[in-house]
Parts: structure tokens; sequence; C-alpha cells
């Protein structure tokens, strides 16, 4: 609770890292103070960051840092033991996964976690549960507004797909994609939720370099398109220097250094977490 | 490119569809072969209770196969519905003389109490991870059948007198029915004397509504939410699915199903007791779901049919019976040579627990 009310009458002068034509904006993401412990131990701590509304931003560190555990309480999968996040203004404690969704806020999995069993088109339109609705009766009953939205649903979709060129595969079954379509449908399904902010966590693992490039062309692509905000974990040190705008270094739960791609880079302290991990070189 | 080959989704879609022509074949089929005289008495009895089943099997799979969650007291929910449908009939005979819909009326109320009863287990059960709802619908199925055996329910002019016979020494002269009166339940005798409206026209109806509703359930937003929770729960709820409301919608259809095919099974007996749907019957449905392929509806249909028409059917080989049933069971296994069904014990219990449990990563 004293964090909590640290947070607000102390806010971190973090929106110094925020895009020049994202300032005068509420900016999509801000984090206060925020913290999680498991057992005692502190996974996250004192974490202060901001995306600005139309940012790509990084976060970066070395294995166990605590990334995709920031994902997880921005997602509310954990519950924060300590401080604040703010979805576009708006207060998210108390929150649940579903209404964080809702808020605008989309994520990827680090372990890809689709609905394998089910299609490339159904995956992507279960990401649009919330945006092109209409009853279960409808649905059983087959009346008007089930033939109405299953097409508008089956457009977007296909709209969607179009983005990673994935048309052709939308009555494939998630759990038969190569892997670097898999990782690709989980950035269509999260974006088929409409968010504002747009969670990537390693969005490249496992693709070879030609598929990493198309991949950082196509993340500023969306960004220009639909005008969101997307903040992403990444070990790749090519794709994170070439696109983020700001980057947050996690080490041990604390963050090490923020600034853009040329002062992290030149910051001792990130060499230092990073030595004997050529990864910086990536 | 192998990846590239259609997906196992739209086949099954062909499949499931199916289903519709190939039961209305089969009905014809022995519709005719009973009203030309070729079919005995024990098969003409299977007719309705192997419709019945069906209809249990296919909203059991809608549990089980389709929301990936284990209900070990289905007939719990079917005795709700035979138990209430037989007890809407009988006390509607003299205002509802038309058996049609008088049956139409009592499987809609029997379909409402066990849609009730789905929504009271799922209420408390279906926020908690794990394998609570087997467990809890175990115990419905025992506390069902306890309670109706110690029910009984008459009517008269006065309308539906209902005792609790906990201590056992209550009769049906403690009702205090009127003259002219009828007892309908007499605890653990059951329901007695009541006149049997069911039909196998209106088994087939059934069964083509229960497919109906179920296949354009799988195959809408609210059936892809559910399967998506099956398949990703932290997935799909990071796409803003709501666990609770989806597995409540899905477990309450599940349960109104069964009870409608409760309410069917209890008017087509002049008498039923509540043993009839015990543990070993929730059970046989299960059997019949696992067997047939888990989401797989047709292979419900299948498997519900011959394993339950199989037993009678071997009746005359006496000692080799169950030798036989046995060996059916191995061959539909192999038949359907569902992956799901060869580690069945793998996909109902661990994997789905590494699924959900831990980390999001
Ligand atoms: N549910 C949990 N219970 C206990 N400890 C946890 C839990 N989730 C994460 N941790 C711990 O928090 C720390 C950070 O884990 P996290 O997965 O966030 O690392 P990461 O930065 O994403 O690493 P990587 O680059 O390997 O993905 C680890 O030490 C991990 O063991
Ligand atoms: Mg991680």
């Amino acid at each position: 609770m004293k964090e909590f009310q640290k947070g607000k009458m102390v806010p971190m002068p973090s929106t110094a890292l925020i895009p020049e034509r994202d300032l005068g904006k509420i900016p999509v993401l801000e984090c206060l103070h925020l913290g999680i412990e498991f057992g005692g131990l502190k996974a996250v701590d004192d974490f202060n960051f901001t995306v600005g509304k139309t940012e790509i931003a990084g976060l970066i560190g070395p294995n166990g840092a605590g990334k995709t555990t920031v994902f997880n309480m921005l997602t509310r999968v954990y519950n924060p033991t300590h401080g604040t996040i703010m979805i576009d203004g708006q207060d998210t404690t108390g929150k649940t996964t579903v209404q964080l969704s809702k808020m605008g806020v989309a994520r990827t999995f680090q372990n890809i976690r689709l609905f394998t069993d089910m299609t490339v088109e159904d995956n992507v339109r279960v990401g649009m549960h919330n945006q092109v609705r209409y009853s279960t009766v409808s649905g059983i009953f087959r009346l008007p507004p089930f033939w109405k939205k299953e097409k508008e649903s089956h457009n977007k979709a296909m709209e969607l797909l179009s983005i990673f060129d994935m048309q052709d595969l939308a009555d494939v079954k998630a759990g038969n994609l190569p892997y670097g379509a898999q990782r690709r449908l989980e950035i269509v399904r999260a974006l088929a939720t409409e968010p504002k902010l747009l969670l990537l966590d390693e969005p490249a693992a496992g693709m070879n370099p030609n598929e990493t490039a198309d991949l950082m062309e196509n993340i500023v692509k969306i960004r220009d398109e639909f005008q969101i905000a997307v903040l992403l974990i990444e070990h790749d040190m090519k794709l994170v220097m070439g696109i983020c705008e700001g980057i947050c270094v996690l080490n041990f739960g604390k963050i090490i250094a923020k600034g853009t791609a040329e002062e992290i880079q030149s910051n001792p302290e990130v060499i230092k977490a990073y030595l004997g991990n050529n990864s910086m070189e990536g | 490119m192998n990846f590239l080959k259609k997906s196992k989704l739209s086949t099954s879609a062909l499949r499931d569809y199916c289903s519709f022509p190939l039961v209305t074949v089969v009905f014809v089929l022995i519709t005719i072969l009973n009203n030309s005289g070729k079919l005995n008495k024990s098969m003409q009895g299977l007719l309705v209770p192997v419709c019945c089943y069906i209809v249990m099997a296919i909203s059991l799979n809608l549990t089980v196969g389709i929301m990936g969650e284990l209900s070990l007291g289905h007939a719990g929910f079917m005795s709700l519905g035979a138990f209430t449908g037989v007890v809407t009939s009988q006390s509607l005979i003299g205002s509802v003389p038309n058996d049609t819909l008088r049956l139409v009326i009592a499987i809609a109320v029997g379909a409402l109490v066990a849609a009730f009863g789905g929504f009271l287990i799922g209420l408390p059960v279906l926020r908690l991870r794990g394998d609570y709802l087997a467990i809890v619908t175990l115990a419905f199925g025992e506390i069902i059948m306890d309670i109706v055996n110690c029910l009984i329910v008459g009517h008269d002019e006065n309308g539906l007198h209902l005792i609790f016979n906990f201590t056992g020494e209550k009769t049906v002269a403690d009702l205090n029915l009127a003259e002219g009166g009828t007892a309908i339940i007499k605890g653990a005798q059951g329901a007695v004397g009541t006149k049997t409206i069911a039909s196998f026209a209106a088994g087939f109806i059934l069964i083509m509504i229960t497919l109906f509703v179920v296949l354009n359930f799988i195959r809408s937003r609210t059936g892809r939410a559910v399967l998506a929770l099956r398949d990703n729960r932290i997935a799909a709820e990071s796409m803003g699915v709501n666990v609770m409301k989806y597995k409540m919608i899905a477990f309450v259809l599940s349960t109104t199903l069964a009870g409608m095919a409760g309410a069917l099974y209890g008017l087509n007996f002049n008498m039923i007791s509540a043993d009839k749907f015990n543990f070993n019957t929730s059970i046989l449905v299960l059997v019949f779901v696992v067997l047939g392929g888990l989401g797989n509806m047709l292979g419900s249909i299948i498997a519900a049919t011959i394993l339950y028409i199989l037993p009678e059917a071997l009746r005359g080989l006496a000692d080799y019976r169950m030798l036989m049933y046995a060996i059916v069971l191995i061959v539909v296994m192999l038949a359907t040579n569902n992956p799901k069904v060869k580690n069945l014990f793998m996909k109902i219990i661990p994997k789905r627990k590494s699924k959900e449990g831990g980390a999001a990563q």
C-alpha cells in the first residue's frame, strides 16, 4: 500500500524516454514502482517504465531477469504485489486478464500458446471474441446475426492474416504450422483483439535471419498502420536495436538502464550484465 | 509442405454433418423393419433407450470432448430429467390428454430442471482449475439417487403432493391423496404406473435436435470460445474469453440435453427406479464418448448404438457374452484409432494440468 502511494506522489520522470510525437498524449502504458515477489524472492522490483502511444519499445535482459514476469503482470496473469499499472491513463488495479484484454492489452507468448486443434482462421476469430459478437442463441439457431457476423469475422481474419501473407493457411490446423508461422499467427491473433498495446514475448525466437528481417519490417508496418504501441522482449539485439525507440534493460528483476539504442549499447552496466553472453553483438 | 494438407477440422465438419443423413437413413430402415414385423420384442424394447443413450453420449461429449472437463455423474442429470419428466407427464394426464403434447412438455420440464441442476453444480466448480468437476458430478449422481430413493410423490385433484421418506417409515398413504389420486414416485421403488408415451420417432427427433444444437454450437462464436479454453486457457483469457461464463454455457447445455434424454427415457417404462441412473450408467456413457472419440459426435452415436445393443443381442451366447463385449470394445478402439483414445489417461489428467498450471511463459 505504501509503495502504491509513493507511486502516486512521486511519478518517475521516465516520460523523457518516449518519442517526441507521443509527448502530448497519455502514454499507453505506465508502470509505477511495479514489483512482484514469489515466496520472498523479488522477481521484479521497482519497475518504472512508460510506453508512448505509438512507440515501439524494448524490454531486454539476461535469462531469468524477469521480463516475461513483467508481461504476466501487465496482462494480470500474475497480480503484482507492489505498484501500479496504468493502461491509457486507467488504473488496472483489481482487474482480470479478460478485462485487460478489453482495455486494449494483447500479447504473444514465449512458449507458443496457440489453440493447436483449431484452424488458423478460428485462432484469429477467437482473438475477435469481444470485437465481433453475437449471442449463443443466434449461433445455435443460425439466426441472421450469425451469418452477418461470421462473414464479418471471416473477412477481418483474412485481412489480418494477409499482413504476414498467411491467407492460404487459413484452413490449416494451427498445431501443424511450422514454428515461424506459429509465431506470426500469435501476433495476428493478438492484433485481432484490436489492442492499444501489443506485447510480444521473443517474437523472433527460432526464426532464421531472413524471417527476422521480415518480422522487423512487419512490426513497424503494424505500428504504422494500426497506430498502436508495441512492447517487445527479444534476445536478438539486431532486432531490438533496429526498431526499438525506448529500451529498458532488466537484470535480476531490477532496471539497470533505460534509453535509446545508442545509450544502451554504450552503457557499462549493460555490458557488464551481458558479459560472457555475446548476444549484445547479435 | 505436409502442413498444407487440409485441416482436420474441415474433414471433421464433413463427418459431423454426415450424422444427419446417416441417422435419418438408419431411422427409416429400422422403422420399415419394425413395421414389417422383422424386429423381435427385445429389439423393439431397445429402440427408445438407444436413442436416449445416443443423446446422452453426444451431450457428454460436449463436456468431455469439447470443453475438456471430466464428468462422472452425467446419469444424475438424466435422472433429474427422467423423474421430473414422469411427474410432469403423469400429473398432466387429465389436463393435457394429447400424448405428444404432454411428451413435449415433460421433456421441456426435464430439460429445464437438469439445466438448473447443471447451473448449480457449475457455479462453484467451474471457476476452479483441476479435476473438481469429476469429483463433484460423481457426488451429485449419488446424491440425486439417494434423494429420489426417499421421494414419495403423488397427484390428485388438489395438485402435487410430495414427501421425503428420510426415516424409511413413510408410505404412499402419508401423502393423504384425495379419492382418485395416484402415486407417481414411490420411494425406492421409483416411478410406478407411468403411462408410457415415448416413441421411437420422438427419440429420432430428439437425436436430430441434439445434433443440430451441438454441432451448430461448436461452430459458432461461443463454441470457439469453449474450444479455445480447452486448448489453452491462459491464451484464451488473454484474448478476452471469460472462463467461467463459457464453461458454464457449455456445461449447462450438456446437462440440459441429458435432462431431455432422461425425460424420454423415463416415459418409456411403466416403472423405473433411481438405481437405473447410478455410477455405472455414467461410466457407460463415458465409455461411449471415449471410444467414439473425444469431440467426435458421429463416433459417439456409433459407439452408443453398438455398445448399447450388443449386450442384448448377445444374450443368447450366455457365458461368452462378456468376452464378446470385450473383443468388440477392443475392435472399436482400434477402429477409431484415435490418439486421444490411446492415451486417454494422459489426455484427461496430466496434459491438461501442464497446460493450465504454472507460469505463462
Ligand atoms: N510463478 C512463479 N513462481 C516462482 N518463481 C517464478 C514464477 N514465475 C517466474 N518466476 C521466477 O522469476 C524469475 C524471472 O523469470 P522470467 O520468466 O520473467 O524471466 P525472463 O526474463 O523472461 O527470462 P527468459 O529470457 O529466459 O525468458 C525467474 O527466476 C523465475 O524462476
Ligand atoms: Mg521470458
